[in-house]
């Protein structure tokens, strides 16, 4: 009797750890500051969308570019007027997968890092990129974060000559949100 | 008893093996799932962005303010009429100009003040944004925004020997800015105004003058656009020699800059001047030269919570 309800309990704990769990936020950070000699550029955006998927290690972002806010108004303008035209290409998102996902215990307190590769789109470009990653866990809460640059040109936007000294020519991205339980 | 016992064990045993089957295919069949859809699509309220350049189509107020904290210097100049001829170098070597200090109070909220060459006037302006252009989770196909000045001359009284009143120094003019951004390049504006005159010359003219004007601006590339605008004086209001106001230009942006360049055939820069005042007629050659120049500056920063 005893062999079998020991038996039934490793099943149950088996059958629990592998459950499909799955992560999101509504209010992730996507930002990304541009130094140069002229002037610095800041935009942030606390509205971004997260969703990672444990089991799988699949990681979806999506932002509206018109959600980024700038210390000047003009910037704000003339970033989604000029540069990323947000009328046109209204998001930025990126599709990936998480490499080292079977090394990442969201259950358990520790940092962990892996590589993320996957589609990251802007400007009406999809490129394929590989960044680095670290997820934070303490008392069950999650904490990812990514830091990686991004070459304007790259997603075809370009750059005037007569602005060219007040736009970096790598741009550093960063990416951080505080993961919640996807309760479905 | 023991068989029975035996089966609800097994049962039980059975269960989990299942449960975890199952969550195994489930997870096969998540892989290529859309995980964004899990959240389902939160709607925003879209905001029309950018519809003009500037606070100003050419010599007419846009639906555009200066944003909030931010204090636009504004120089504008109109040289003398192209058919002055060489001897005044086709009108370059006069010039009419207005100064102007305008700020956003609130991010619907502007207000300015100014000092034009023409007639010595001071002026003192507020615009508030009505309706806003939306698409999304609120969709509002135009933009409306009230517009209200008040001018005031400086110039020596003309018949000094006579009674004359302080009143008799000021103008005003209300505005309902109506316009649409229809895409990316194309935007229309039009602005039914009223223009009350304290004091007019003859007794055929009016003092409250209602006029219609039709504004646009079409992008040719990121940072230029040519405009145009025309105020229509409703017939039997002003004296004959006064014309409608016609003005054509281009918009050249820079980083903290834009440059209005334009060609017209009003001198005076404010509303109750150049509705009301305008004495150029186009076919004659009595076109100005002109140009605005908007610097702004960003006073108040916004400040954006940082995780």
């Amino acid at each position: 009797m005893k062999k079998y309800i020991a038996i039934f309990a490793i099943l149950i704990a088996t059958a629990t750890t592998t459950q499909a769990q799955k992560y999101f936020t509504r209010a992730g950070y996507l930002g990304f500051f541009s130094d140069t000699k002229m002037e610095d550029i800041k935009g942030d955006n606390n509205k971004v969308n997260f969703v990672l998927d444990a089991a799988t290690g699949q990681l979806e972002i999506s932002g509206l570019i018109k959600a980024f806010e700038f210390e000047k108004a003009l910037m704000q303008e003339h970033f989604n007027e000029n540069y990323m035209e947000s009328d046109t290409y209204p998001k930025t998102s990126f599709k990936g997968k998480v490499d080292n996902m079977a090394g990442v215990n969201l259950k358990k307190d520790g940092t962990y890092s892996s590589k993320v590769t996957g589609d990251l789109t802007m400007h009406g470009v999809t490129k394929k990129v590989t960044v680095d990653a670290t997820f934070k866990v303490a008392g069950g809460k999650i904490t990812c974060e990514s830091k990686f640059d991004v070459v304007p040109e790259d997603y075809k936007i370009t750059i005037p000559g007569t602005v060219r000294d007040n736009i970096a020519s790598k741009i550093a991205v960063t990416a951080k949100a505080n993961l919640e339980e996807l309760k479905k | 008893m023991q068989a029975f016992k035996k089966l609800i064990i097994s049962g039980l045993v059975a269960l989990p093996v299942l449960t975890f089957s199952f969550n195994s295919t489930a997870q096969t069949d998540t892989t290529e799932v859309d995980l964004m859809a899990l959240l389902g699509e939160e709607e925003e309220i879209n905001y029309t962005t950018a519809t003009f350049k500037s606070t100003r189509v050419i010599n007419g107020h846009s639906i555009e303010n200066a944003a909030k904290g931010v204090l636009d210097l504004r120089i504008s100049h109109r040289f003398g009429f192209i058919n002055t001829g060489a001897y005044e170098f086709f009108g370059l070597d006069g010039a009419t100009l207005r100064i102007g200090l305008e700020y956003g109070v609130t991010d619907r909220l502007m207000v300015g003040v100014g000092r034009s060459s023409f007639n010595k006037a001071f002026d003192a302006f507020g615009k508030f944004k009505i309706l806003r252009q939306s698409s999304g989770k609120k969709n509002m196909p135009i933009s409306v925004s009230w517009f209200s000045n008040i001018v005031c001359n400086s110039i020596k009284w003309q018949n000094p020997e006579r009674e004359n009143y302080f009143s008799s120094r000021l103008f005003y003019a209300h505005q309902l800015l109506i316009g649409r951004k229809f895409n990316n390049n194309l935007s229309l504006q039009i602005s039914p105004t009223y223009v009350h005159r304290n004091l007019v010359a003859t007794k055929a003219e009016e003092n409250g003058v209602i006029a219609l004007g039709g504004l646009g601006r079409y992008k040719l590339t990121q940072r230029l656009s040519v405009n145009a605008e025309y105020f229509y004086v409703l017939p039997n209001q002003l004296a004959p020699q006064y014309t409608n106001s016609l003005s054509v230009g281009v918009d050249i942006e820079t980083g903290g800059h834009v440059f209005q360049l334009h060609f017209t055939n009003s001198t005076a820069m404010t509303e109750p001047g150049f509705i009301t005042e305008t004495v150029g007629e186009w076919g004659n050659g009595d076109i100005h030269f002109g140009f605005n120049i908007s610097r702004v500056f960003t006073v108040k920063r916004k400040t954006i919570p940082v995780e």
